[in-house]
């Protein structure tokens, strides 16, 4: 439907471009420039041309913080998904049951990012937190400051019980949308359970899936508070995923140039996946 | 296939029931023919998807049984019981194909493949669903996902019963008589134990019968739909049934004579007590004729539907609607109204005397 | 007062939607457009009510040009198919809420609401929230918020299509009643050929964007000027089939049926017949009758009426009679049509002539 049209509604969206402008585009801009540039303080600049781009895809140190940050979100989907849908399912339908889950659920997404990294932190130490003290009395040799598996571990471990409950949420979203006559229909024709979360749930949740699927791949390829303030990205480099690792590198050494050309691969990797989901997302509605 | 019995059943949704309206069902008796195409037909919350769910055994009576055969399966699972329903929107499981759907209860019931092939083929012929079989199920129109619900309802050969509830609300108005035509023929064919459960009037009795009226959950009518029209137990009955529906109207019962305004009226009632709260004359508008004598009423309005003439009129005891051929011409004013007395009767407390 | 609309055409990028268009309602009328689903009844609404503006043409309210004017300016009222209501006020609040922004005195906000409540039937239920209402209640709510204020354009899209059959024959009864003695103009919008026979008024037969026919419904209904028209003024549909006239003969395409006419002004040649189902009956109607024989596909029993589809010459044709005549399907049926009430079209689909 075509609605009249209004030229005054412009005037309204003017913040919002200035606001975007200040945010985004000019702090963008700014990057562009530091990646064809060297600088050796002083506001000297010299042209460099693509020489950091080159220099960034060939080294080992990019490619390292590549490899651990897929391995980070492949790692945390493969959880956070599956956890998430069992989740839900197990949730209760009706009753007080429901507000209380639903409430419980959405604490931890409350939480301030590095509010979790501190929380974490105190509670993984290994000689003074709950988890590390008890993992050790358990007989398991666990410290996350300088063992690589346990500081996974406790990354891992930390994002999951920050993030699954959106999973969870968006989940039960998507069951209780399901119409009862679906789960009769399979109690008639004799369905499994299996059978009925494989050819009624699963389907039916496919879109709220999609989104939550795009949502935890977002958030955990740009993660840096939470691992900065658990680990600060060691022992040695294993946590350092690309965020944690680009700031080292602009701000611990310095090196705008090398570093502007890591953000804008970064920033391209991202916009890249994210297209290419968008349009599976695309193309399951057209089959529709 | 089996003869099924409902033995007074009741069914409430609350915990405790104080008063009659906190029951859904009241005292449902019900015998039905092996191989009959019954319906229930009722208004929106007159209760007749609950009796559904409970012949169906997705929900449990607070009281009473569901006979069988003969035998009790008030608390078997609906796969024990053996049956097939068909809902008011299209299931249909989005990521098979139309084989696998119409396959699927063969599938989970162990069936071999060449069985299961076999049935499917035959029920995709019956509902010419046989072109699309291959394709996926979510691509197809409204009335071809309700078809595949129904061949997932037929596909089993040895069903107790087969109930529809609401199957072609999703249906485009102009299609619907098509799946009626099929379902009808369907019926014919397989001569199996179906139960249609509607609002519309055209659905129940274009299917059915024998039509159970629901009202407020309690029966007030099993018939054919030819006693439906012609003789409604429950005024209520008569309202619902027949567009418009049937004139009631308060008389008075003097010697066993009804009189309505003072005027007797000849009913095909035989009224031998007069005990009653209230009464009522029930009449249908088809034959309700303007006369030279009977009762005195004013003509309030007349509608031409191009091809009857529906005239509202009005007298001292109520309105009353009679219908005329549309090329009849009708005086304005005072006019005399007369019954038909082979289909007039008498109501004591809505409920016919006979 | 009178609402017209000269010329309006609306396109939405290639696509036309409504097609010129040139009607006049006059004060105090009623007028159903009547047309399918997506025929454009709803676009015109809107373009009536100022909620959409027309590609071409104007839109003139009380002789006055108000084409591209907000509907926010104009005093319309409109209700629709879905019930829609304010679900967090009650009843009363609800009828009240178009009252309350023109900020007139709540002792005569009391007495409006109470005068349409009781029009509508609603007075006992002023207190209760919508979702405790029946789809009928519902439905009177949401009419009876369009009543209050006294609009000069009353738009009712489908207003019914979504309540129970009994519901639905209660409250077209009544709907006439309600715009009687007020000063407005009533646009109803419906698929429904006897929701404009019984409301009355005035009928415009509309398709695919195009008004086919408009004048007062019983004239449209007896003489469609076109097969179009006849069509959609039709349900069940009309039955539709080539013949050929020789001399005072009629016959069917495959020579099934022969009749005489007695309308000689046609000329010989071939010609479309419109029989409205009523015209095939079980029985014999009229003086002039001719036996048509056909395998059944189903009987349909509405209680008062059945509706028997048969196959005739490779055709399927509707009959309506009355009673109940319940026939299996695939049995053999003999059935009788009223030759007088025939409707002839020529090639073009216009009428020549209904005798």
């Amino acid at each position: 439907m075509n609605k009249t049209v209004n030229q005054k509604a412009w005037l309204f969206v003017i913040p919002v471009f200035i606001l975007v402008a200040f945010n985004a585009a000019v702090p963008l801009m700014t990057v562009v420039n530091y990646s064809f540039q060297e600088t050796f303080g002083n506001n000297v600049f010299t042209w460099e041309g693509t020489r950091w781009f080159k220099q960034i895809l060939r080294s080992d140190r990019f490619h390292d913080a590549l490899g651990r940050q897929f391995l980070f979100t492949g790692i945390i989907l493969l959880i956070q998904i599956p956890l998430g849908i069992f989740i839900a399912l197990t949730m209760p339908k009706k009753g007080i049951g429901v507000s209380v889950c639903l409430v419980l659920m959405s604490m931890p997404l409350l939480i301030p990012w590095n509010v979790v990294g501190a929380m974490w932190n105190i509670f993984a130490l290994p000689e003074i937190g709950f988890l590390g003290h008890t993992l050790n009395d358990l007989g398991f040799d666990y410290n996350f400051t300088q063992q690589i598996g346990d500081a996974w571990f406790t990354t891992v471990l930390m994002d999951v019980w920050h993030w699954t409950s959106l999973v969870v949420l968006l989940s039960y979203a998507g069951l209780r949308s399901i119409q009862p006559a679906y789960y009769q229909a399979a109690e008639i024709d004799g369905a499994s359970r299996w059978a009925v979360f494989r050819h009624i749930e699963l389907p039916k949740m496919k879109k709220v899936l999609t989104i939550a699927i795009l949502l935890r791949f977002m958030d955990s390829f740009m993660i840096y508070t939470e691992p900065f303030v658990l680990t600060g990205g060691g022992p040695g480099n294993a946590t350092a995923f690309l965020s944690i690792d680009l700031v080292k590198m602009a701000l611990g050494q310095f090196d705008l140039g090398p570093a502007a050309a890591m953000s804008l691969i970064y920033f391209f990797i991202v916009l890249l996946v994210c297209w290419v989901f968008y349009n599976l997302m695309m193309r399951n509605e057209e089959q529709k | 296939m089996s003869k099924i019995r409902l033995d007074n059943l009741s069914h409430s949704y609350l915990d405790k029931q104080n008063s009659e309206s906190d029951w859904a069902l009241r005292d449902i008796n019900l015998d039905w023919q092996d191989g009959g195409a019954y319906a229930l037909l009722g208004p929106s919350g007159c209760g007749k998807t609950t009796l559904l769910n409970i012949i169906s055994g997705l929900l449990n009576p607070t009281k009473g049984k569901v006979l069988f055969d003969g035998k009790d399966v008030t608390t078997q699972t609906p796969v024990e019981r053996n049956i097939a329903q068909i809902f008011q929107f299209p299931v249909i499981y989005d990521t098979m194909t139309v084989h696998d759907n119409l396959a699927f209860p063969l599938k989970n019931r162990g069936m071999t493949k060449t069985e299961i092939d076999g049935r499917v083929k035959e029920i995709a012929e019956m509902l010419e669903l046989t072109k699309t079989l291959n394709n996926r199920a979510s691509g197809l129109t409204a009335d071809g996902k309700q078809k595949i619900s129904l061949g997932r309802g037929l596909v089993r050969s040895n069903v107790n019963v087969i109930m529809f509830d609401e199957p072609l609300t999703v249906i485009d108005p102009h299609l619907k008589w098509v799946l009626r035509s099929k379902l009808k023929e369907l019926h014919q064919r397989i001569n199996r134990t179906m139960i249609y459960v509607t609002h519309d009037q055209t659905e129940a009795l274009t299917f059915a019968d024998q039509v159970v009226v629901m009202h407020e959950g309690q029966i007030v009518q099993t018939g054919t739909p030819v006693e439906l029209f012609e003789k409604p137990k429950h005024t209520f009955v008569g309202h619902f049934i027949g567009s418009p529906g049937m004139n009631i109207l308060p008389c008075k019962i003097q010697n066993g004579i009804a009189e309505i305004d003072g005027i007797k009226i000849s009913t095909n009632s035989k009224i031998k007590k007069s005990d009653f709260v209230k009464t009522e004359i029930g009449i249908r508008p088809e034959f309700v004729s303007l006369d030279k004598t009977g009762i005195p009423a004013k003509i309030l309005k007349v509608s031409n539907t191009g091809r009857h003439k529906i005239i509202d009129a009005e007298c001292s005891s109520g309105k009353i609607k009679a219908l005329s051929h549309s090329s009849k011409e009708i005086p304005s004013g005072s006019i005399f109204l007369s019954f038909n007395q082979k289909y007039t009767y008498a109501y004591g407390d809505s409920w016919i005397i006979e | 007062m009178s609402l017209e609309l000269k010329s309006v055409e609306k396109k939405v990028g290639q696509n036309t939607h409504i097609y010129s268009t040139n009607l006049r309602f006059e004060k105090n009328s009623i007028n159903i457009l009547l047309g399918s689903t997506l025929a454009g009844k709803t676009t015109l609404m809107q373009i009536m009510a100022g909620l959409d503006k027309p590609t071409k043409g104007e839109i003139w309210f009380n002789e006055k040009n108000v084409t591209g004017v907000a509907v926010q300016k104009r005093n319309v009222s409109m209700v629709y198919q879905q019930f829609i209501n304010y679900p967090n006020f009650t009843v009363f609040d609800n009828i009240a809420s178009p009252l309350k922004i023109t900020g007139i005195s709540s002792d005569q906000i009391k007495k409006k609401v109470w005068e349409v409540s009781e029009l509508l039937k609603l007075s006992g239920m002023l207190e209760k929230k919508p979702n405790e209402l029946s789809g009928g209640q519902q439905q009177r709510t949401a009419l009876a918020r369009a009543l209050i204020k006294d609009s000069g354009l009353i738009l009712l899209d489908e207003p019914l299509a979504n309540l129970d059959f009994k519901l639905r024959e209660e409250l077209r009864e009544e709907l006439p009643k309600l715009f009687e003695n007020r000063d407005c103009i009533v646009v109803y919008a419906t698929t429904e050929p006897s929701d404009a026979l019984l409301i009355g008024g005035n009928t415009a037969t509309i398709e695919e964007g195009k008004v086919i026919q408009y004048g007062k419904t019983i004239d449209v209904y007896n003489k469609p000027t076109n097969l179009v028209s006849a069509r959609v003024f039709s349900d069940p549909p009309i039955n539709i089939s080539d013949v050929k006239k020789s001399g005072d003969t009629f016959s069917l395409s495959q020579d099934s049926v022969k009749w005489k006419s007695k309308d000689v002004s046609l000329k010989d040649g071939k010609y479309k017949v419109g029989i409205r189902p009523h015209n095939i009956t079980t029985y014999k109607e009229g003086t002039n009758s001719v036996e048509i024989k056909g395998k059944v596909l189903i009987s349909e029993l509405s209680g008062s009426e059945s509706l028997i589809h048969f196959e005739n010459s490779n055709m399927n044709w509707v009959s309506l009679s009355n009673g109940t005549h319940q026939m299996n399907v695939g049995q053999e049926a003999k059935l009788y049509m009223n030759v007088d009430e025939f409707m002839y079209f020529d090639q073009n689909n216009n009428l020549v002539s209904n005798v």
